[in-house]
């Protein structure tokens, strides 16, 4: 399923993405739980350094139980999560849940704080990085507002800061927008992406939305369900930067409509193999 | 600049609105009014009734005089309350520290909470007149008995609820502390601790209550001691001296203090969560 780079064909006006060392490999990972619910049977997949690769599927596919093995929340039952270059640390990982799941009682900049604060970094130490990270999600000003006078755009925006701030060298989203309207969501796509652009960490993203992962993903992984397996994996081979133009192009309804064959595809397996089953 | 002013100025306020403000401004005023009312109308239905059916002054004495033995007997009265007061607060305070102990010490081990937690059950369950002769044996100094007496009553709340504050941590949270490397003192001092706050403070306010109950309760079967002793023994000694005008102004004084320890602990609570727990939140939206 891994395609060769070069089969690329490259957009003039933009970069393509061009995809870096892998960085993790999945080796036919498979959770099952005492439930006796299998998560997952047989994943394998390769994540390379810069890639923002999105988990598309339907409900109960797995998508959360992969983000949670990769993230080192749970082990697999069978198989490898195998991660290449520099060991990772604590401070590699970032993840942004799909609620915000900020401390009530802690201000924005404390909330932000708090990654680099339990691996005893001091306030006046991390000032300048909680700083910069809220410049970056466009937050500046707001410090000291707690997160319940935030909208929740907003939030979801302390969130994405609070999993950067570490500088991950893989960021996790758990369909981090998924509660949002969709003009919200819009603007924090688009603010997520200007800031992957410019850092180009790897980003594993899991979402229902066929749009929303064509409009951000540079390779989509298609699941489908019962039990949890990879299905297909489509390049997105749109160039970065991406912007509203993008969105209303004919290419990006193309790459959409073929997206959302592949998930009907996949939803249509999930059927199929229960009636043999 | 004219249009942000015009914004400024109050819009018009249909009558349906009118109508909720109105009925806004008389329930607040209304919470402080009408039980007032009631207390004085109460207040003086009970003196004319002593008036009216002549009842000596060492059955049910009047109000007024009630309030004059208030201030004759201030100096016994008062140095009574500071007693019971040292106790209350005394195993407060120890009811805190031994109920925020216990449940920080449970939520390190489900092992330890599940075999400790009955015997707290047992422990409160058992009405406390009914352990007094038991701490009567063991313990001597009267202080202690009653602390402990005290203590006891009080303490459970604090523990139970605390315990329950200090699970009901965001499972996500957990993950995010667990995922950043936090040890056990910080996941508890950064994020099980601040969560159990709420629940806390909750069982703080009932363990207020309870620990003003606890400590007349456990002096009233503790008898009276002399010097130190608290407004529980003013209350027998006036019993039985038929004084009860001085019976009815302690009886007065340890509702008021019941009353004005749970009103300080409402507003330390509402201090420490104004800013971020939705019980707090004034409804406004
Ligand atoms: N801790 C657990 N114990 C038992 N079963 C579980 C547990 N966690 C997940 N499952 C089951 O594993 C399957 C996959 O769950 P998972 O949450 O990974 O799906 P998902 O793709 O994230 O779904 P959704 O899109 O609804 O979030 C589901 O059938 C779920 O019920
Ligand atoms: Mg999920």
């Amino acid at each position: 399923m891994e395609l060769a780079v070069d089969a690329k064909v490259s957009n003039p006006g933009g970069t393509i993405m061009r995809p870096g060392q892998p960085q993790l490999y999945l080796r036919s990972v498979a959770k099952g739980f005492a439930n006796g619910t299998v998560a997952l049977e047989n994943v394998n997949l390769t994540v390379r350094q810069g890639d923002f690769l999105s988990l598309l599927g339907p409900s109960g596919c797995g998508k959360s139980t992969a983000l949670r093995l990769i993230a080192g929340l749970s082990t697999p039952t069978s198989g490898m999560i195998d991660w290449r270059g520099p060991a990772m640390g604590k401070n590699d990982i970032g993840f942004v849940f799909q609620e915000p799941t900020l401390m009530p009682w802690a201000t924005v900049f404390n909330n932000v704080w708090l990654p680099l604060r339990l691996q005893g970094v001091s306030r006046a130490k991390a000032e300048p990085k909680v700083a910069e990270m809220l410049e970056r999600v466009g937050l500046t000003g707001f410090e000291t507002a707690m997160p319940r006078e935030l909208s929740g755009g907003m939030k979801m925006r302390v969130s994405i800061a609070r999993g950067l701030v570490t500088r991950p060298r893989v960021l996790l989203m758990d369909e981090p927008f998924a509660a949002l309207d969709e003009i919200t969501r819009f603007q924090l796509n688009h603010d997520l992406l200007s800031v992957w652009e410019q850092e180009r960490f790897t980003v594993i993203f899991v979402t229902h939305s066929v749009f929303e992962s064509v409009f951000l993903s540079s390779r989509i992984v298609i699941m489908a369900a019962r039990p949890g397996r990879v299905f297909e994996e489509i390049d997105v081979n749109a160039p970065y930067p991406r912007d509203d133009s993008f969105r209303t192009s004919p290419e990006y309804g193309a790459l959409c409509r073929r997206t959302s064959d592949i998930l009907g595809q996949a939803m249509h397996a999930n059927v199929v193999s229960r009636e043999n089953a | 600049m004219s249009a942000v002013e015009s914004h400024e100025q109050p819009i018009a306020i249909d009558a349906e609105e009118a109508s909720r403000l109105r009925n806004e401004r008389l329930e607040r005023v209304g919470r402080w009014l009408f039980p007032l009312l009631i207390m004085a109308a109460a207040i003086l239905a009970w003196d004319r009734i002593c008036v009216w059916n002549e009842i000596p002054r060492y059955i049910l004495p009047r109000p007024g005089e009630v309030l004059a033995t208030l201030f004759q007997d201030a100096g016994i009265l008062f140095s009574a309350l500071a007693v019971t007061l040292r106790i209350t607060f005394l195993s407060l305070a120890l009811a805190v520290i031994g109920g925020v102990g216990l449940a920080i010490l449970f939520t390190q081990s489900k092992w330890v909470e599940m075999s400790f937690f009955p015997f707290a059950v047992i422990l409160q369950v058992t009405p406390i007149v009914a352990i007094f002769p038991l701490i009567n044996i063991y313990v001597d100094d009267q202080t202690t008995k009653l602390l402990l007496c005290a203590w006891i009553v009080a303490f459970f709340p604090i523990l139970s609820n605390t315990t329950l504050g200090l699970n009901s941590v965001d499972r996500n949270l957990l993950d995010l502390f667990k995922l950043n490397g936090a040890n056990r003192w910080q996941t508890l001092w950064h994020l099980r601790l601040p969560a159990s706050m709420p629940y806390f403070l909750g069982g703080l306010k009932i363990a207020g209550g309870l620990s003003l109950i606890g400590a007349v309760v456990a002096e009233f079967v503790a008898g009276a001691s002399g010097q130190n002793s608290g407004l529980a023994s003013r209350i027998i000694e006036a019993g039985y001296r038929l004084n009860a005008p001085r019976l009815f102004a302690a009886l007065i004084l340890i509702s008021f203090t019941g009353i004005v320890i749970f009103l300080v602990l409402s507003w330390i609570s509402h201090l420490i969560l104004r800013r971020w727990h939705e019980s707090a939140l004034r409804r406004d939206h």
